[in-house]
């Protein structure tokens, strides 16, 4: 293993998230207390508890997934994207390492962004509403492996994509609006039976779900399955990434 | 001595169907200087990028130092150092950090001392500080070139180091490369310029329409440069040459038919008034003469045609 290289690539890309610190973090601390003000205090206040929690606690897990989900995939995408744009791509290319090293150091930076991300916006949270997390451990499983396994998809978007456009493409229409839809904000079976159903085939209420389980003890959808889908989404992840260095896809000519 | 780089039918056809280079073979020497001269598409950054690993190979092999490039890649590229031909450089990170960067995808720990030696080899150490964004081209491509050598390749492959460059960058990259040579780095270098690689290059290759037309030493190669030739044709078949025509090194061609001079030149004479003086104390007529150069200066006319 080269991990030199690992870790020159995990630190340049860390380098440019504490460069941008103030609009890296900032912005999420604001959105977080804006989401707060709006959904916990205007509505929560007419909202009664969901499922014995209090409305504007219960919307921590889904406000942390949320931030996770588009902060490991815009970080990854644009993480690996840039190079291919500017050119800078040669250089990894013609360096000794191995696929793996180069998705472990990019994929590595993106996933701890969106984490410590989510970290804040947890600890933003605390500031609004008394935090009681349940499974603490089985929160930080969840935690890594979504920010690990989006942050993997947005690595595939990021080589995949030959333009800015399409870069925000995937993100805007897809992943904004399964995470919207995903409960984020209110539980599923508030939905009447039909959007119940359709809310199934959504792979966001899976692990909304089971982050929201670690925090309260309670689930949407069993755990079991929770678990298996984002395993399964993982392994799609990893298959593509592989199929992509395996060919040099838009990589290599 | 083994050789350094090894290239054996080495062909590359894109996906649009063009084919880059055909049937390439080459052996460049440990510790050269190779020039590789091409008019514009000839395929040498082709060639250049897949020994480095930035494009596939269609077809052939390729060793660097002894590993293949394929089956054994680490091994291949942790010998070799590459200043690409466009200007990529990254653009809010600092000189230094750039520069360390680079030696650590090699698998180096960290080393300042040697980062230091670098900077300061390409007048880049007043600068370690600053955003690679604000400095200009030719600062750039020096930052290029320190990224090259920041984890010490065995081989150096510059492509097209002096376009765009003005006349002290080029002469200080000249005094680099030789200083290289001299610690025993083999340095690859494409250029468009005869005069660049009379300067500078130990061999010289000249590459067309994918495939390499001619490799040679640069001594010879100036050697031939020069060189045009005399054809007499002779209204009757000679046998044997008169012993007074000895000293001229003439040649018999097409069955005696003609008599072949070959002169200098950039000789301080021809010979050719003497060569004449000669042929009619020996009885011998022509009815018809004509000169052509040598067909490497047909190359280089090319070459330089296209350049225009
Ligand atoms: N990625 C690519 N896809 C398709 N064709 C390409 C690609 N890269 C290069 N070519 C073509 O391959 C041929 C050789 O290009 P190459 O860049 O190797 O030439 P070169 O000798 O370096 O030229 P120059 O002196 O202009 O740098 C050209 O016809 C070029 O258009
Ligand atoms: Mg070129």
């Amino acid at each position: 293993m080269n991990w030199h290289a690992v870790r020159a690539i995990y630190g340049f890309e860390m380098a440019r998230f504490w460069r941008t610190s103030m609009q890296s973090i900032l912005a999420p601390v604001i959105s977080t207390s804006l989401y707060f003000v709006v959904f916990g205090a205007a509505i929560g206040s007419r909202v009664s508890a969901v499922d014995g929690v209090p409305y504007g606690l219960f919307i921590v897990p889904g406000l942390m997934m949320l931030a996770l989900l588009t902060q490991s995939i815009s970080n990854a995408s644009f993480g690996i994207y840039f190079p291919r744009f500017a050119g800078t791509i040669y250089e990894i290319l013609s360096a000794p390492i191995s696929p793996l090293e180069v998705v472990l150091g990019y994929v590595g930076a993106a996933a701890s962004k969106s984490i410590l991300i989510g970290l804040i916006i947890l600890a933003t949270s605390a500031l609004f509403v008394p935090l009681h997390i349940e499974h603490p451990f089985w929160m930080v499983v969840f935690l890594l492996l979504t920010a690990i396994t989006f942050s993997l998809f947005g690595f595939v978007i990021g080589l995949w994509a030959d333009g800015f456009e399409k870069l925000q493409l995937v993100p805007l229409l897809i992943v904004t609006p399964l995470t919207f839809l995903g409960g984020s904000f209110y539980a599923i079976d508030m939905l009447p039976p039909f959007w119940r159903a359709v809310s199934l085939f959504n792979p966001v209420v899976y692990l909304i779900s089971a982050f929201r389980w670690s925090f309260f003890g309670k689930a949407d959808v069993s755990l079991g399955v929770s678990v298996a889908m984002i395993g399964l989404f993982l392994a799609v992840c990893l298959g593509l990434v592989t199929y992509i260095f395996r060919t040099g896809y838009r990589l290599k000519s | 001595m083994q050789p350094i780089i090894e290239i054996e039918n080495l062909s590359k056809t894109y996906a649009s169907g063009l084919a880059a280079l055909s049937e390439v073979s080459l052996t460049i020497r440990r510790g050269e200087i190779f020039a590789l001269l091409g008019p514009n598409g000839a395929g040498k950054s082709t060639l250049i990028n897949i020994v480095c690993g930035i494009v596939t190979p269609s077809s052939g092999r390729v060793r660097a130092n002894g590993h293949d490039i394929l089956s054994d890649y680490r091994a291949a590229r942790g010998a070799i150092g590459l200043v690409p031909q466009e200007l990529t450089t990254d653009a809010f990170e600092t000189v230094w950090d750039t520069v360390s960067f680079t030696r650590g995808l090699f698998g180096l720990r960290k080393d300042p001392a040697h980062i230091e030696r670098v900077l300061r080899d390409l007048s880049l150490w007043e600068k370690r500080d600053s955003r690679i964004m604000t400095l200009s081209g030719g600062m750039k491509r020096r930052v290029l070139i320190a990224k090259a050598l920041s984890h010490e390749p065995q081989i150096l492959f510059l492509d097209e180091p002096t376009a765009g460059v003005d006349v002290a960058l080029r002469q200080d990259m000249w005094r680099l490369v030789r200083r290289l040579r001299e610690q025993g780095v083999t340095v690859i270098l494409t250029t468009h310029y005869i005069e660049e690689a009379e300067e500078m290059a130990d061999r010289v290759g000249v590459i067309r329409g994918g495939r390499i037309i001619l490799v040679e030493e640069k001594a010879e190669l100036m050697r031939k440069l020069g060189r045009k030739q005399l054809t007499l044709q002779l209204p009757a078949p000679v046998e044997v040459l008169p012993d007074s025509l000895a000293g001229f090194g003439l040649e018999l061609a097409s069955g005696g038919q003609e008599l072949v001079y070959t002169y200098d030149t950039k000789g301080e004479r021809t010979g050719i008034t003497g060569l004449l003086t000669a042929l009619s104390a020996a009885g011998i007529r022509f009815s018809d003469l004509n000169t052509s150069q040598s067909s490497l200066e047909d190359i280089f006319v090319d070459l330089v045609k296209e350049r225009a």
